[in-house]
């Protein structure tokens, strides 16, 4: 039966029916008792039903409830991890080697026409070998500092500090300053780390008038400009260590620099940056080998004041800023390098000391360009060139040109191409050919094979 | 060489007393510095003309990798607020304006630095971080935006954000929001019932950074182009998607402006399905300049995709 119709059938019997049910016969009103009857037991069984359900679903919510703090407890569990994790200083290492193919002997590496920087400026070992590893370190120390640690380990088994420096970041007014060991702000190519070069190796100017990098103990103030381009200026306090400074036992600061930088955009897909820098250091007794004339190897030393000029130019191009597909960058920079002192001749020997002036400049420019995803290409022209160069020894006859072979004027060049493929942004490939004419009458042709591998934490780069 | 130092430390010091008096003018706005546009509308949207909006990328810019140009440093530099998303999303590049822009009130944990993963609930969090998977979010994907509804709640935080650096105006950020809370819900509301026909739909996106997109909607991700997060799309991946569109068939590829179109159209004429290119953030395309844009002409992209003929 319908429960409806039951239901109404109830009423209508309880209330206005009921004087026609007197008229019924008993066997009508046991009918409709066992009706109601089983309208009771039908309801019952759909309430027992209902309570039935509830407390399924109550019982389903309970477990849905415990199901979500528990999700909630393991999320908290991954954040405290995770927050752990971020208490740890951001680790990176880089790797890199390669294969290279010398025509000349790497041994025999000198760039003629300028007193030997001393830096790391060869082409390194024939065939297969290690280059440089860079284990780096970096965090917050706290709402004050920053630091940053970077260790070079050599393929001959030594470690170096390369940069080990805090800088700060609370001062006021677009103000920063850094102090310890890093990278001087110089130039534009100075501050980069070697696995973020174009190339295989440093420009030749840098070889020549910086001994491939400047680092500096010491300090370093910026101040970015509250302009709409951006505008900075910095100067830099520091012990001289290498060249063009020499190791001195002085208080105060030996060597100094300033820098200034422009920059901006035109239009989305088009940014530039212009640098002038400035250096100036007074090395003492800078000592470098040569032969004299008759052959026999000879130690000399530079003693006075070294001034070193550098405008940079960047120029970086990306289709509406976006350098994934295709990207270009074009990159100039411009040295003029002075010298004013003495220079004394086999200081272990003869030791003959006078005048010695050089102006010698130098520059490079290179272009590398992206022109598909993961597939870079790139060529760059170094050269160094004498202006004047007034040895006394030579100028009043007590010594010939010949006792100073390697100042003997000549100015080296360099052309340089390379093939490079990224799978990543961690790892890369790269052929490059060269042909160095660093020393006069012997060119060099030098093939490279290099790999770059990047570990751990993601590193940003510089512009 | 002492004489040469003095001169320029005096030099410096005259410069930067030049650009503490150029730069302590009471500020008539608060400067805003936002990492992606789709923040800088969102701050446009509560704070109006109190507030000047540096975009310091575009949605045809692939924000995973934007180099660190000049013009991002000065704008860093000026800013009283950056609002940025957060989650490693930033990490090739934010770092080096956080230590080289010298500006003190947008470090983290400062009032003037906001990250808006911060305020919602991260999804696709990786069980394990292994880089021969791609180039992975560690903290969980941090294209955040795509889901409406959490745009609201980040606005929420942000309006907050923007009261306490800026009290005077505070009343103003607080209703400008109230105003904004409320049509942003209507508007959820007529999105979710525009979208009942996408539920379910199997998809093949570029890139995996629709997946707020897709939860909220429900759209099924049959694929992606790219075969690991990061890692361009290649020949025998492309070749076994469309061997899978046999079993699994999508409706249609899906990718956002900066993406190459090169995959996602070569696939699309293969597999015979619609290739449509989703706005992803404000600017993306002519319709999305503004937030309410972004989802209305995402939404309206998608279903003239599903009404589009197949084959």
């Amino acid at each position: 039966m319908h429960p409806f119709k039951a239901t109404a059938a109830a009423v209508a019997l309880a209330f206005g029916a009921a004087p026609v049910a007197l008229a019924q016969s008993g066997a009508e009103i046991q009918e409709i008792r066992q009706q109601i009857e089983r309208i009771r037991e039908e309801y019952e069984a759909r309430l027992r039903a209902l309570e039935e359900r509830l407390r399924q679903a109550e019982a389903k919510a309970g477990q849905a409830e415990e199901q979500a703090a528990k999700a909630e407890r393991q999320a908290a569990a991954v954040a405290r991890r995770r927050a752990e994790n971020v208490f740890n200083p951001g680790l990176s290492l880089i790797l890199q080697g390669r294969y290279a193919h010398l025509r000349q002997d790497p041994e025999t590496y000198r760039i003629d026409g300028f007193i030997p920087s001393g830096g790391e400026v060869g082409p390194g070992e024939r065939g297969f070998s290690l280059t440089e590893s860079e284990l780096n370190l970096h965090a917050n120390v706290d709402p004050y500092f920053r630091a940053l640690f970077t260790a070079a380990y050599s393929p001959e088994n030594q470690v170096e500090v390369e940069e080990a420096y805090f800088q700060t970041l609370s001062l006021p007014q677009g103000l920063t300053l850094k102090g310890g060991r890093f990278f001087s702000g110089i130039g534009y190519f100075n501050e980069q780390h070697h696995h973020a070069w174009d190339f295989i190796d440093a420009p030749l100017p840098y070889r020549a008038f910086l001994g491939r990098q400047l680092g500096n103990d010491g300090v370093q103030l910026k101040w970015v400009a509250p302009t709409p381009f951006f505008l900075a200026l910095g100067g830099e306090a520091a012990r001289s260590e290498a060249f063009p400074g020499s190791k001195r036992n002085k208080n105060g600061i030996s060597l100094g620099t300033a820098f200034a930088r422009i920059g901006g955009d035109a239009g989305p897909s088009h940014n530039w940056r212009l640098g002038l820098s400035y250096l100036q250091t007074s090395p003492q007794e800078r000592a470098y080998g040569d032969q004299d004339s008759a052959g026999t190897p000879v130690v000399n030393a530079f003693s006075g004041r070294s001034t070193l000029w550098i405008a940079d130019a960047v120029w970086k191009w990306a289709p509406e800023g976006n350098p994934t597909q295709r990207n270009f960058k074009f990159q100039a920079e411009y040295f003029r390098f002075q010298e004013r002192g003495t220079l004394a001749f086999d200081v272990k020997g003869a030791n003959l000391a006078d005048r010695y002036d050089a102006q010698q400049h130098g520059w490079y420019a290179q272009a590398v360009y992206q022109f598909m995803p993961r597939w870079r290409v790139g060529v760059r022209y170094d050269r160094l060139a004498h202006d004047q160069m007034n040895i006394g020894q030579v100028l009043n006859g007590t010594l010939t040109a010949a006792d100073f072979p390697i100042l003997n004027p000549y100015n080296p060049e360099l052309y340089t191409a390379m093939i490079d493929w990224s799978p990543t942004e961690f790892s890369r490939l790269r052929l490059q050919y060269a042909r160095d004419k660093s020393r006069q009458g012997a060119p060099d042709d030098q093939i490279f094979l290099q790999y770059i591998l990047s570990l751990g934490a993601h590193g940003a780069h510089k512009y | 060489m002492g004489r040469f130092f003095k001169r320029w430390v005096m030099m410096l010091l005259v410069a930067a007393s030049g650009g503490v008096m150029s730069g302590s003018p009471v500020h008539a706005a608060l400067n805003v510095f936002a990492c992606e546009p789709e923040w800088g509308a969102l701050v446009q949207a509560l704070a109006g003309d109190k507030a000047v909006v540096y975009n310091a990328t575009t949605a045809f810019q692939d924000v995973h990798r934007i180099q660190v140009k000049p013009s991002l440093l000065a704008a860093f530099r000026r800013a009283d607020l950056a609002v940025c998303t957060g989650a490693d999303l930033e990490i090739g590049w934010l770092p080096v304006l956080l230590a080289e822009a010298g500006n003190a009130k947008v470090q983290p944990g400062k009032p003037g630095y906001f990250e808006a993963s911060k305020y919602v609930v991260l999804r696709g969090v990786p069980a394990v971080v292994d880089r021969s998977l791609g180039d992975q979010h560690p903290a969980g994907d941090p294209h955040i935006h795509l889901d409406p509804r959490n745009v609201l709640k980040i606005g929420e935080a942000l309006v907050q954000r923007l009261a306490a650096l800026d009290p005077a105006n505070a009343a103003f950020y607080q209703s400008r929001y109230r105003d904004f809370a409320s049509r942003w819900q209507s508007a959820i509301q007529r999105w979710e019932a525009l979208a009942a026909p996408l539920k379910g739909m199997p998809v093949i996106v570029h890139h995996k950074g629709f997946t707020y997109l897709s939860a909220w909607l429900g759209l099924n991700e049959v694929g992606a182009l790219e075969p690991k997060p990061g890692i361009e799309p290649s020949a025998s991946h492309l070749a076994q998607l469309l061997e899978n569109q046999k079993r699994q068939p999508a409706r249609m590829v899906i990718r956002a402006p900066y993406n190459s179109p090169t995959a996602s159209e070569w696939f699309a004429r293969q597999a015979g399905i619609p290739h449509v290119v989703l706005p992803y953030t404000v600017g993306g395309s002519e319709q999305a300049q503004d937030l309410f844009g972004l989802f209305d002409d995402t939404l309206q992209k998608l279903l003239s995709g599903v009404k589009a003929p197949q084959g």
